[in-house]
């Protein structure tokens, strides 16, 4: 699709006042610039994301400002704040609730990684064990900037999606899951504890 | 030469139509070529707010209680009337008092009454 103009002949067009685009760069771009998060906040963290919306950082600017209220209509899932292990079954229901195509940032260290709770009997060692995230911001909380970075990030991320071929994105294969299995509680801990399917952490080398 | 005023209203409801249908078109189109559906219980589920639902949805309530709404306009009603009385208190003659007195036992009765009829209660037994 994109690549099949070249880009010489494409800005020489554009010199001319032809402006010339694929199905693909018009889809991403449309999709990049309208993201609705799903409107919830779990704890410290939904305060700065409550700021970047309002007027100062406004997140408007990205047209990320229509928070839903419900994940229907949502393509982002901000997990701002801590992930109690009760809260984890709800935020997957959620996640699998909303359409493809759908993003994940886990803001702050608590979604991360359970951040100052992470020695915590009842706080969830990260949303990523459950459900695949696009764009961790660490940070105790992050500031506003930091989640319009991520922002601008998964607006990058989004356009760097292809429609067709091999490496299309995973929504458009209908061979990738939209829906990842909910947790329940278990005699101690969440059943299973991780979703081994989702959750990849990184092998430490020493 | 005009066109037949009616013309105007065929071109309308031609675009009526054409305006919402096509971008149901194009989306048909787009699962069709590239977006698989996806559909899953979760996704399908009719409450749509994390929390799995309990029990049915067809569940019934009861309709006797509006009659307590009655009654609570009823009274509500009554303190219009007490606020000026109050008000006036101290200048009232005693056939005013005594006509407020009644039109009070009046009301006070038929709490009573309703009271002991039970249309104060929630959920009666049937
Ligand atoms: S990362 Fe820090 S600020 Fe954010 S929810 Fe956790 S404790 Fe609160």
């Amino acid at each position: 699709m994109s690549g099949q103009v070249d880009e010489g002949l494409r800005s020489e067009l554009q010199k001319q006042g032809i402006w010339v685009t694929s199905t693909q760069e018009l889809y991403n771009w449309g999709r990049r610039n309208s993201i609705w998060p799903l409107q919830f906040g779990l704890a410290c963290c939904a305060i700065e994301m409550i700021a970047t919306a309002a007027s100062r950082y406004d997140l408007a600017r990205f047209g990320g400002e229509v928070f839903r209220p419900s994940p229907r209509q949502a393509d982002l899932m901000i997990v701002a704040g801590t992930v109690t292990k009760k809260m984890a079954p709800q935020i997957v229901r959620l996640y699998n609730q909303m359409p493809d195509p759908k993003y994940v940032i886990s803001m702050g260290a608590c979604a991360i990684s359970g951040g100052p709770f992470k020695q915590g009997y009842n706080v969830l060692k990260g949303i990523d064990r459950y459900i695949p995230v696009d764009v961790y911001i660490p940070g105790c909380p992050p500031r506003p900037e930091a989640l319009l970075h991520a922002f601008m990030e998964l607006q990058r991320k989004i356009d760097g999606q292809k429609l067709t071929g091999e490496s299309k994105a995973p929504f458009l294969d209908a061979n990738q899951p939209s829906e990842f299995p909910v947790p329940a509680f278990g005699a101690h801990d969440l059943e299973p504890p991780l979703n081994s399917d989702v959750f990849h952490p990184p092998t430490i080398k020493r | 030469m005009t066109p037949d005023p009616y013309f105007f209203l065929v071109i309308f409801c031609g675009v009526a139509l054409v305006f919402p249908l096509m971008p149901l078109a194009l989306a048909w189109l787009w699962r069709r070529f590239f977006q698989p559906p996806k559909p899953g219980p979760a996704k399908n589920a009719t409450y749509e707010c994390g929390v799995e639902s309990l029990g049915e949805a067809h569940v019934q309530f009861q309709s006797h209680y509006y009659l307590y709404c009655v009654i609570f306009l009823i009274f509500d009603v009554e303190a219009i009337f007490l606020v000026p009385f109050a008000v006036a208190f101290t200048d009232l003659p005693i056939g005013a008092f005594i006509a407020i007195l009644v039109f009070l036992l009046l009301l006070i009765e038929g709490l009573v009454w309703a009271w002991s009829k039970g249309c104060l209660d929630w959920a009666r037994a049937r």
